[in-house]
């Protein structure tokens, strides 16, 4: 009990030392936005006139035209390669959370989107997100599909102020990527009990009426909530709030695994796990500090918070678990560094180092306060895809509107006004996905039934969906 | 003849298996088994959700001897594998008809 108290002491003083230094690195960060720009300009206005002198001077360094750049697009490669190992990753993240006998049904829901979206994405799913805007920043238009008019010498600008442009293939696939791995977050809601065929059909139409519209809104040209100056750095929003509640949406027409809560349904390799747990964190390199989609100062801060961001959140579920209940599980540890990548994904390249541990610390708290309730509520969220990505997601969006003080300015940087924005952008998103996703589960459920049969579940899914298992010793 | 069947902590097969090949035991089977006693299961937790593990891994060691060896095994298997505390195991005696050995066809004592 002594030792509890200690414990909770100091947890207490490391929040509490944060708070200081937080705040220190809000001002020297200032210090230096400040003379940043004026350094950008001085630069432009000795250049500009030098290669164009005749041209309008005022239009030109405001939205110059598009330069390929190596760097940029060097970088851009390889992050988009890094998102797509986040699946293997979540695969064995999942996979050995389940029971030995549902271990490849589990693993396919990762792999099989690899094929359904990645053929999606290229036919239909980019110019639904990033085609020009139709009906009021709400969805894309049509002249992508197919990636039309896209050819290797297209220029991608991502910042309209600045000159460097990559491919615009890599950020087609870079992009892809999300969509990818969004729709297999949800799968761990339904783990051990969804019919594979249902589970397929809803990875496309969920993936095209939810994920693609709400990936216009928040970053596709004329988004509404773009407009509405909503900040999702890297997708908390898009991918994670999105996902996460959507899990819980399916899981209405779903319902519980046979024998839930009383059966035994412990995981059933946890090395798997922690392994999934570590390659997710290497991808996630690619996803954050890959949205600045350039190799500059912007992605080297999103790679430094996505670092400590999961590593403070880590320690402070595996504390949390520890004074709770006793001890310290190597499955909290690593449910925590997982809550704390969803927590520092909409606010990966806005906030200090600083404010990136603090976030952390308390996403792992909140998120180990979650899934307690869920334990509670005794819903049946197999492998908490709404535990983690809907309530770390929300909370690492509203974090951002708090503690954004890179390139934005959140409630500490004096724009309490940005909280609110985030709220709408929550709110939005999360209705949306929500109610489509309560459609789309009641026509599959009516229709072709989600569930497999009581017996195949008990079974097990490998052997009555796939004609495998597993393990064969 | 007697079958020994000893159930004990999986940590202390090895120092069963070596206290009696030093009392001159040449043959052992064991297998790995699960069960519970006195000592009773544990609880787990996952993610909050907390399981009762009724059955715990506990080794089965089967020796095959004659009637006078049974007190020396006995005794040497106790030794080995007492830690003093709860879960320790059992040691059960039990006739043995017949022992034939396959490749020669032996029986009786000469075939253990």
């Amino acid at each position: 009990m002594k030792f509890k108290h200690s414990l909770t002491a100091i947890v207490f003083i490391i929040m509490a030392g944060m708070i200081p230094i937080c705040a220190m690195a809000e001002e020297k960060k200032e210090a230096t936005a400040v003379s940043a720009p004026a350094a950008a300009t001085i630069a432009s206005e000795t250049v500009a006139p030098a290669v164009v002198p005749v041209a309008a001077p005022a239009a030109a360094p405001a939205n110059p035209a598009p330069v390929f750049n190596g760097a940029d697009t060097a970088w851009m490669l390889i992050s988009a390669a890094l998102v797509l190992f986040m699946l293997p990753g979540l695969a064995l993240f999942y996979g050995g959370m389940v029971r030995a006998k549902n271990v490849l049904s589990t693993m396919m829901h990762s792999f099989v989107v690899m094929g359904i979206v990645g053929v999606q994405w290229v036919v239909i799913g980019y110019t639904l997100s990033f085609g020009d805007d139709i009906g009021g920043g709400f969805l894309g238009k049509m002249n992508k599909f197919m990636l039309n008019g896209i050819t290797p010498d297209t220029l991608f600008q991502f910042v309209a102020t600045s000159a460097n442009a990559i491919p615009e293939y890599i950020f087609v696939m870079f992009q892809g990527m999300f969509a990818i791995i969004t729709i297999a977050l949800i799968s761990g809601a339904v783990a051990e009990r969804i019919k594979f065929s249902a589970y397929c059909i809803f990875a496309l139409v969920w993936t095209t009426l939810v994920y693609d519209p709400i990936a216009h809104w928040v970053w596709g040209p004329g988004g509404w909530l773009l407009g509405k100056g909503a900040l999702d750095f890297a997708g908390g929003t898009v991918v994670h709030l999105s996902s996460g509640v959507s899990a819980l949406a399916l899981l209405i027409f779903l319902g519980k695994r046979h024998g839930f809560p009383t059966e035994r349904m412990a995981p059933h390799n946890l090395p798997l796990t922690l392994l999934g747990v570590g390659i997710l964190w290497f991808g996630w390199f690619g996803f954050n500090a890959g949205s600045a989609v350039a190799a500059n100062g912007t992605a080297a801060l999103a790679f430094v918070t996505t670092t400590i961001a999961p590593a403070a959140a880590g320690l402070s579920w595996m504390f949390a678990e520890w004074i709770h209940s006793g001890k310290p599980s190597a499955l909290g540890f690593g449910s925590g560094v997982v809550a704390g990548l969803v927590g520092i994904t909409p606010a990966a390249g806005l906030v200090t180092p600083g404010a990136a541990i603090l976030l952390g610390a308390c996403v792992g708290v909140v998120c180990y306060l979650a899934i307690l309730v869920k334990a509670k509520l005794k819903y049946d969220d197999s492998l908490d895809a709404f535990g983690v990505h809907g309530v770390g997601g929300t909370f690492g969006a509203i974090a951002t509107g708090v503690l954004a003080t890179v390139g934005a300015k959140g409630l500490i940087a004096g724009e309490p006004k940005q909280v609110l924005t985030q709220i709408i952008a929550i709110v939005a998103a999360g209705a949306y996905a929500f109610i489509v996703t309560l459609i789309i589960a009641f026509i599959l459920d009516k229709t072709i039934g989600l569930r497999v049969e009581k017996e195949d579940e008990i079974m097990g899914l490998d052997q009555t969906q796939h004609s495998e298992s597993g393990y064969n010793m | 003849m007697k079958l020994i069947q000893a159930i004990i902590k999986p940590f202390k097969m090895d120092e069963v298996k070596d206290a009696l090949n030093e009392i001159g035991i040449e043959g052992i089977t064991i297998s790995e088994v699960k069960g519970f006693g006195r000592q009773k299961g544990h609880t787990e937790l996952y993610r909050g959700a907390e399981y009762v593990v009724d059955f715990i891994p506990k080794i089965k060691m089967e020796i095959a001897i004659s009637d006078e060896q049974v007190t020396k095994v006995v005794e040497t298997i106790q030794n080995a594998a007492k830690t003093g505390r709860i879960g320790d195991g059992k040691i059960f005696i039990i006739p043995l008809e017949e022992a034939i050995r396959i490749r020669t066809g032996e029986t009786g004592s000469d075939a253990i």
